[in-house]
């Protein structure tokens, strides 16, 4: 086992493990989820209530789980990692017999004190088991079609339980962040390549059936595709929420309208202005200068996850890592992306940012573990 | 495994090497990300503060007139009245107590309407006008108009405001509509954005309801230009919204107005269909109410009252109320017999007043019993021991099975809300539903209608409908919509021999017209109307044998009396009309046979019946009740209006 290879005393222990934190990355944490706050008193008319009180909690919460997390060796993480694998499969099929529908989807699991969405403890499980997957398969055998079919298989059954809840964009982020974990493990080119082509082609072959006698989707299917494109088709169905999450977002211009006073948000001509679609109070508000601090924040948090991921000689540290960190790129970037009309609404919500409890406990549990990866980190052999 | 140390290493390499070509990939995302940030916010910047300025009331919707609904001829059943009320907008208010305490002094306004006022205002943005009072007389509306510029944010509207000519006529059929509620939205995954104008009116109960969607319509839509202080500048298009389908029920409102008058006082249920097309003629629930009072949202002590009414005002007993057949179902208890060829026409069985099954007696209701019957003679005098026998013979899976193809224990496809299924109970159902043995004794008790079986007065009234034809006769309640008539689909024959169905209806005939027929006094005279029918009796309380002897159980309390049933259809030799009553706890004196034929003969005549129609005995009752029946005046021209 790699982790015996490192001498421990190298290792922090007890309490100054503290010291060995990635110190950097809880600063920018909390400065994005203060941004969070921000928004949240900003789009309830300027109050702390009903969102942002409850999410300052929240996020308290999810710091003492970050440090709890950090503090437990890594390795104790991957050999539960199979494990959670399952509780979070089993989690994903209850939810789908005894859990609430909610957005006209089934999601929750009432657990009294907070609503457990098994979805998003499946992002990071998953991409624990396929970082020590990863870890415990040789290095040359990583490439070979058998064993690349075992993690395609891990990855697309949590993927099907969640599609059929129906959750398209926790379903795809489950799909890319399982990509980004075998892609950094080292799987051949060939096999992106393929799946490329293979998506690529599937859209056109898609696209090009419309009107023909072997139409592939159904013609309301194909009308939602066209108000995708072109929102103005629609200004007060499907397309409505999109146009005027667009205005909201341009309307701020260079500096924004000033904090509270976003017209686009105060005058509820915004859906889910405190959850999917919180970005584009910022933009409103803060205008430009912003949108971009929060890209740039978000960028830091991705940069300082790699670095440590790169800096990492255990394969499945540097993997959860990279995985994690991957999985929280492509949280904030669908989200805004959706918002700003480059991808179509599939409800997916800007990390520790928009409201909602259980997404921001497991992904600071996540950085828990990127926390323990970077302190657990081999060290003394160069 | 121990792996080799260079390996890690090595491995080590590969995943930084990846790992950069990752944050390479995610870096040009997260640029392009920046690109389209710069392009919205800072190139069309302009264009999008421009948009959201005018958004601020750009887009208002017009309702559409919903959908009317005529009777079969032409009879406005549901309409849209014009509604003039006084609206608020908050932004424009500004100080919106003083605003509502100065409207107070010109209409007059109740401090719980100021209330919800304040109340919808907080809710709703602040350029979303909000209803401080609808229901205003042209008087009060002028006045509103008058003293607009005393008034700021306060603007006259005329709008449109559903309401029923026939009060209570159509209470249950058609329903009402009320203001969409929090948990209708919750219900619906697409919501029209029709519904999110405050206190727009939807279908609640009744056809209303389960034809929402076509008598809604679609909305039109106004764009509108406004300056900075939100004053409309002009309109800039105008897009014209689809009004909601008009419809024609089959049920004629005049026979429906007669019944439920014919059955005032009681709780009761009657319907009429048309035996060849399937049309439902009528089809009331007595007493009824007035939906009126839902649409202008009913008080508590309007709504207490309903509520606490012993008689149920509020349900629609004719498909709804499930009651126990009575002898009403010996007619499907005969073709059962008869289908199964454990019966013959020309069977004889002899009543001795009871017979005796697995150590019980089964009483006949006549306790000295019929002596030798015929199925003719068992039908005409109601002998319940003919029936247990047939039933033993037969079993009840045969039994029930003949009760689902004359239409009973099977919901019925009509848009109406709160369809019963009724029951035509099985061994399995019983296991299921009551886990226990169906035993014998539960046959015997179902071949009377008692026991488990349950049946609604459509379903009675279908049953009828099909033994008078010989076919499967479907109910319809939908004439035309938009004037294209909906096609009546030729209904299937029964599988029944038209012998057996014959011999059932030669009973069902006796029961009206023979001396000895249970009941005669029913019957109709005029020999182009001849009519044939069935009574029952249904047993809410159990009679002892002492409250039997005493005669105590004619005085017992009204909750406690037994329900009166009556099926019949006429003409005999030509059937027309089918017509099923059921009156609540009836009691001895049966009103629901005379409550049928007088239904029957309005339908057959297209209007009041004549009194030759009528037994030279009874024309003088029929006369002092064909007076005080208190009818609706359809000569005022406001309820008569041609096909929209």
């Amino acid at each position: 086992m790699s982790y015996l290879e490192y001498n421990l005393k190298t290792v922090p222990t007890g309490l100054a493990k503290a010291l060995y934190l990635n110190w950097a990355l809880v600063v920018l944490l909390t400065a994005v989820a203060s941004a969070g706050f921000l928004m949240l008193y900003s789009v309830a008319g300027g109050s702390l209530r009903p969102w942002a009180e409850p999410q300052m909690f929240r996020f308290a919460a999810g710091l003492l789980v970050m440090f709890a997390f950090g503090f437990v060796p890594i390795w104790y993480w991957r050999n539960i990692s199979g494990v959670a694998y399952l509780i979070s499969l089993m989690l994903l099929v209850l939810v789908d017999v005894a859990g609430s529908v909610g957005m006209g989807a089934q999601r929750w699991i009432n657990l009294g004190f907070m609503r457990l969405q098994p979805s998003e403890l499946a992002k990071i499980t998953l991409v624990m088991l396929l970082a020590s997957y990863y870890d415990w398969l040789d290095v040359k055998r990583v490439s070979r079609p058998f064993w690349v079919l075992i993690p395609v298989l891990l990855i697309l059954i949590p993927t099907a339980l969640v599609l059929k809840q129906p959750d398209l964009g926790t379903a795809l982020l489950l799909l890319m962040g399982g990509a980004v974990v075998m892609f950094v493990a080292g799987v051949s080119w060939w096999y992106f390549a393929a799946v490329g082509t293979l998506g690529v082609g599937l859209v056109a072959a898609v696209m090009m059936s419309r009107g023909t006698s072997w139409q592939l989707l159904k013609d309301y299917q194909f009308k939602r595709i066209d108000i995708f494109l072109d929102p103005g088709m629609d200004p007060l169905g499907a397309g409505y929420h999109i146009s005027q999450a667009k205005i909201a977002l341009g309307s701020g211009g260079w500096a924004g309208r000033g904090f509270l006073q976003g017209t686009q948000s105060r005058l509820n001509f915004l859906p889910e202005k405190h959850t999917d679609f919180i970005f584009t109070t910022l933009g409103e508000e803060f205008g430009f200068l912003g949108t971009t601090t929060l890209l740039v924040l978000y960028a830091l948090i991705i940069l300082f996850c790699l670095h440590s991921a790169m800096n990492n000689k255990d394969r499945f540290a540097s993997l959860l890592t990279v995985g994690v960190a991957a999985t929280f790129f492509f949280y904030f970037a669908v989200n805004m992306s959706m918002v700003m009309g480059l991808a179509p609404v599939v409800g997916v919500p800007l990390p520790l940012v928009s409201y909602g409890g259980s997404a921001m406990l497991v992904l600071m549990g996540a950085f828990g573990l990127v926390q323990s990866a970077h302190i657990h980190r081999p060290r003394g052999r160069r | 495994m121990r792996r080799p140390p260079r390996e890690t290493e090595e491995s080590a390499r590969g995943i930084s090497r990846r790992a950069l070509l990752l944050g390479v990939g995610q870096t040009a995302l997260v640029a392009g990300l920046t690109l389209r940030m710069r392009q919205m916010q800072i190139v069309d910047a302009q264009q999008y503060r421009l948009l959201s300025d005018q958004n601020r009331i750009n887009i208002r919707l017009i309702p559409p007139a919903r959908g009317l609904i005529f009777d079969r001829n032409g009879i406005l059943l549901a309409g849209n009245e014009q509604n003039f009320s006084a609206v608020i907008v908050r932004e424009d208010a500004g100080d919106v107590p003083a605003v509502l305490q100065k409207l107070a002094q010109l209409i007059p306004l109740s401090q719980e309407e100021i209330d919800r006022t304040e109340r919808d205002l907080k809710r709703h943005s602040p350029f979303v006008p909000i209803t401080v009072s609808d229901r205003l007389s042209w008087d009060e509306l002028s006045r509103v108009a008058v003293n607009g510029p005393a008034l700021p944010g306060i603007s006259p509207e005329v709008g449109l405001s559903r309401y029923y000519p026939l009060v209570e006529d159509f209470a249950h059929v058609v329903g009402y509509v009320g203001p969409v509620s929090e948990s209708d939205l919750a219900h619906l995954t697409d919501p029209d954005p029709l519904l999110q104008i405050p206190k727009f009116q939807i279908g609640k109960v009744g056809f209303e309801a389960i034809e929402e969607d076509k008598l809604r319509g679609t909305a039109g839509l106004k764009r509108i230009e406004v300056n900075s202080v939100g004053r409309v500048m002009r309109e800039l298009d105008h897009k014209d919204g689809q009004p909601g389908e008009n419809f024609q029920l089959t049920i004629d409102a005049k026979l429906q107005d007669f019944a439920l008058a014919r059955l005032q006082n009681e709780s009761a249920a009657a319907v009429a269909i048309d035996v060849q097309s399937g049309d439902i003629l009528a089809s009331v629930s007595a007493p009824s109410f007035d939906p009126n009072k839902f649409v202008r949202g009913i008080s508590t002590a309007d709504y207490e009252a309903y509520n606490t009414n012993d008689h149920r005002p509020l349900v629609n007993k004719a498909v709804q109320g499930m009651y126990p057949p009575g002898s009403t179902y010996k007619i499907v208890t005969a073709l059962a017999g008869l289908k199964s060829g454990t019966l013959k026409p020309t069977d004889k069985i002899r009543c001795p007043g009871y017979i005796e099954v697995g150590g019980r007696k089964f009483h006949c209701w006549k306790s000295s019993g019929h002596g030798v019957l015929d199925l003719e003679g068992a039908l005409e005098q109601s002998c319940d021991v003919f029936f247990y026998t047939v039933a033993q013979r037969c079993g009840i899976e045969t039994i029930s099975e003949a009760a689902r193809t004359m239409g009973v224990g099977v919901r019925p496809d009509l848009p109406m809300t709160g369809l019963a299924e009724g029951l035509a109970p099985t061994k399995a159902w019983k296991l299921k539903n009551r886990k226990k043995e169906w035993l014998i004794g539960d046959t015997i008790n179902s071949a009377i209608g008692q026991g488990y079986v349950l049946a609604t007065p459509l379903q009675l009234a279908l049953m009828t409908a099909r033994l008078a034809t010989g076919q499967a006769v479907m109910p319809r309640l939908i004439k035309s919509v938009n004037g294209v008539d909906v096609p009546i689909v030729p209904p299937d024959p029964l599988p029944m021999q038209g012998a057996h169905l014959n011999a059932v209806r030669q009973g069902v005939w006796k029961v009206v017209n023979s001396i000895r027929g249970t009941a005669h006094g029913a019957r109709i005279e005029d020999p182009t109307m001849v009519m044939a029918g069935k009574t029952g009796t249904s047993q809410v309380h159990n009679i002892t044998a002492a409250e039997r002897a005493s005669g105590a159980y004619l005085n017992l309390p009204w909750k406690e009396r037994d329900h009166a049933l009556f099926v019949c259809y006429a003409p005999f030799d030509a059937p027309r009309v089918a017509v099923a009553t059921v009156v609540e706890h009836g009691g001895a004196d049966h009103q629901a046979a005379p409550m049928a034929r007088d239904i029957m003969l309005f339908a057959l005549t297209g209007g009041m019946p004549p009194l030759s129609a009528y037994p030279a005995g009874v024309r003088s009752t029929v006369e002092t009740l064909q007076k005080n029946l208190q009818l609706h005046d359809f000569s005022a021209e406001n309820t008569v209006k041609t096909r929209a």
